[in-house]
């Protein structure tokens, strides 16, 4: 019984003799969409075991319902959306859709560069749970979506100042709450530090550092043979 | 059982005191069959009588008289620190450790407290976890609706001072800045037992200021 499979076994064996490269399925599928997607789709690649594709504020409604409705690609499910700051860049955020498939067990990333001043077409016509990632891209980020059903904020405190993921935002923040004794609740001002900003450098005096450490001066010589790595338990 | 509680009978009757050997119990005596249960204290009342001394004075006051004499205040006092109601106030992974100490292994309950989800039935309020600017105001009112006297635990370095999030833009700087505090826990999280100690120390505060206003 255990040894019959060994007399087949010359049979599978053949295709890997042959010179044919075998194509990752997934640099199939992203060169598949770009090449349906008809100049939609500005960029694909696969890096890292990861396919990303790119395309325009424009076509991004279009894009996501092909993800969707093609029988090649049924990307079904919403994953997250989120974004990126780039401060530099004349397109100041990249806003970031990941979508699975449960039909063909894979994963898709989605692009699109956005200004600061430009609106987002809502994906909550075709993905009914991006309602609530995109609430929270507009409360981290500041990107207003067009044709959301509820476009307010969704983490951060009522009335609150700012966008806290951009890059400008100061990590303090501009408010900070206490208890008025006088007025008999809780009042906001704006944020006073008591305890002073503190720098960390992770430079540990145990490795790394250029500097030679008190009573640790003759240990010079040993040193040179670790650049950088005086190891106490040597 | 029967045959146990046979055995005792048998024991009493003729005069015996059961031997503590090592750690095992061993009835001797022909009557018994040489009955031993490892570890497991199945005989006589061994411990003696207590040693404390007011406990006896206690003891030998409520046998001779019947009834004991103190004041109302420390009635009172052994009364709030002996049933402190706790407003669960969970905000983060300190309420983990906050279950823990409600669960079995340490077993807040043997000091007489119970967890209560109505702020309006609690003495003490526990707060477990990172106390955000958008929660300061709820929980100020939560706090507003607890009974006097009321106290209050600050659990964990969160809401002790901000802790890990202190430079946030979104956190509390410490939960004394909304409600007054009567006990800080350190730790991150602090361990069930670290909480248990701040509860007797809470409890030991309350013995020492009493309540009662003069």
């Amino acid at each position: 019984m255990a040894n019959t499979p060994v007399a087949d076994n010359p049979a599978p064996a053949e295709p890997a003799q042959t010179p044919e490269v075998q194509v990752d399925p997934l640099v199939a599928l992203g060169e598949s969409i770009a090449a349906r997607g008809k100049g939609a789709i500005l960029s694909q690649a696969v890096r890292n075991g990861e396919l990303t594709i790119e395309t325009g504020l424009g076509s991004l409604l279009e894009t996501v319902a092909f993800l969707k409705a093609d029988s090649s690609c049924r990307f079904a499910m919403l994953i997250d959306v989120t974004a990126v700051d780039w401060p530099g860049r004349e397109k100041r955020f990249d806003l970031v859709y990941h979508f699975l498939s449960m039909y063909t067990n894979r994963r898709i990333r989605l692009k699109v560069q956005v200004g600061e001043e430009e609106m987002v077409p809502s994906v909550t016509s075709i993905h009914p749970g991006a309602n609530w990632f995109e609430r929270e891209v507009f409360d981290m980020f500041g990107l207003v979506f067009s044709g959301h059903p509820d476009m307010r904020r969704i983490l951060t405190d009522y009335g609150f100042r700012g966008h806290p993921l951009r890059k400008d935002f100061p990590l303090t923040g501009y408010n900070e709450v206490r208890y008025d004794e006088v007025q008999k609740r809780v009042v906001y001002e704006p944020v006073r530090l008591t305890a002073e900003w503190r720098e960390f450098d992770f430079l540990s005096p145990w490795e790394g550092g250029a500097f030679a450490l008190p009573g640790d001066e003759k240990a010079g010589d040993a040193k040179a043979g670790l650049p950088g790595s005086p190891n106490i338990n040597r | 059982m029967a045959v146990k509680d046979d055995i005792r009978d048998k024991v009493s009757l003729a005069g015996l005191q059961p031997e503590q050997v090592g750690g095992s119990l061993v009835q001797g005596g022909p009557q018994t069959g040489g009955l031993r249960v490892e570890g497991v204290q199945t005989g006589l009342y061994t411990a003696g009588a207590d040693r404390e001394v007011t406990v006896r004075e206690m003891n030998r006051d409520l046998q001779d008289k019947g009834f004991l004499v103190t004041s109302t205040a420390d009635v009172i006092n052994w009364a709030r620190t002996g049933s402190l109601h706790w407003m669960t106030f969970g905000l983060a992974c300190c309420a983990v450790e906050m279950m823990h100490l409600s669960m079995p292994r340490y077993d807040l309950e043997r000091f007489g407290t119970a967890p209560r989800a109505s702020p309006r039935q609690s003495d003490l309020i526990i707060v477990a976890g990172t106390l955000t600017n958008k929660m300061a105001p709820a929980f100020r009112k939560i706090y507003d609706q607890m009974p006097e006297p009321r106290y209050v635990i600050s659990m964990g370095s969160c809401a002790n001072g901000g802790g890990y999030y202190h430079f946030s833009y979104s956190v509390v700087r410490g939960c004394d800045r909304v409600v007054p505090v009567d006990v800080y826990v350190p730790g991150c999280p602090p361990t069930a037992e670290a909480l248990l100690y701040g509860i007797l120390q809470l409890q030991r505060k309350i013995r020492r200021t009493g309540t009662i206003v003069r």
